[in-house]
């Protein structure tokens, strides 16, 4: 394998990654938004299948119900584009008013997602640096 | 970019909150304002929050709207106080139908839901001018 194309499937690893966390980022910003409306539930995306969608693993393709085996074994949209990794968070103390976001668990949650959207950068940033190296003419 | 999903999504949460509070505020500012028991007065108003996806293209992007403010059908609180110029035949005035621990409650919250935003839009531009110095790797 030369060396572009290694770096090309490393940095694409990276930037996949790095869209569903900032993606994640969103949806837990949204929950913490609507932490006082009424009827809202609290969702959350289901990292690890979404991550297999996006780099093209099994996972992510939802198959389609077949009564028949003469039906088309058609598979959904990958589960990264749309609602697919989408779930509702299991609520633990419902509010009167439907809402069931739990305000502490969301900003868990939260914390623990800007680290791993920082650690993906700082990956993204040593394969550069990496790269860099490699390039430079020997002295 | 979804980064910028989150700025719009706690921007739209501190417009919603600060809404909130300013009803909360008109509320308890009219606390007292007296007004004959047979006419028109203040009356608590309420906002009522729904959420609302911030962009067309990101439905999951959910961020918060007041939708409209609905003015509390409950009578207004009746006073004896026959001396009051405001006063009817049976000497009652009547005071706007403000519960100030309601307000006081609606007001903690509020504030809360508002710090928690701020919060998140602090973590967003930092994880922003991150993102931005990947360039200077």
């Amino acid at each position: 394998m030369s060396l572009m194309s290694r770096l090309d499937n490393d940095l694409a690893f990276v930037q996949n990654a790095l869209q569903l966390r900032a993606r994640r980022q969103a949806v837990l910003a949204a929950n913490l938004a609507n932490a006082d409306t009424p009827n809202y539930k609290a969702r959350d995306l289901d990292f690890a299948s979404a991550l297999k969608g996006a780099i093209g693993g099994s996972g992510g393709a939802l198959p389609l119900a077949r009564t028949s085996s003469r039906h088309i074994a058609g598979a959904a949209a990958s589960a990264a584009a749309g609602w697919g990794a989408m779930k509702y968070r299991a609520a633990v103390q419902p509010s009167l008013d439907g809402n069931t976001v739990d305000p502490n668990v969301e900003r868990a949650h939260f914390a623990e997602n800007a680290m791993h959207y920082q650690f993906l950068l700082e990956r993204a940033m040593s394969i550069i640096r990496g790269a860099k190296q490699a390039l430079e003419p020997a002295r | 970019m979804s980064i910028t999903h989150v700025f719009h999504i706690a921007g739209t949460a501190l417009t919603a909150q600060s809404m909130r509070l300013n009803a909360v505020a008109s509320n308890l500012a009219n606390v007292d304002s007296a007004h004959a028991s047979t006419g028109e007065g203040y009356r608590a108003k309420q906002v009522v929050f729904q959420a609302i996806p911030v962009a067309p293209a990101a439905p999951w992007a959910q961020g918060v709207r007041v939708t409209r403010v609905i003015e509390d059908p409950a009578p207004p609180r009746l006073v004896y106080d026959p001396r009051h110029p405001l006063a009817d035949a049976r000497g009652y005035v009547a005071y706007p139908n403000v519960d100030v621990v309601e307000e006081m409650v609606n007001m903690i919250s509020a504030s809360r839901s508002y710090q928690t935003n701020a919060e998140v839009m602090s973590t967003a531009k930092d994880l922003m001018q991150r993102t931005l110095a990947l360039l200077q790797a």
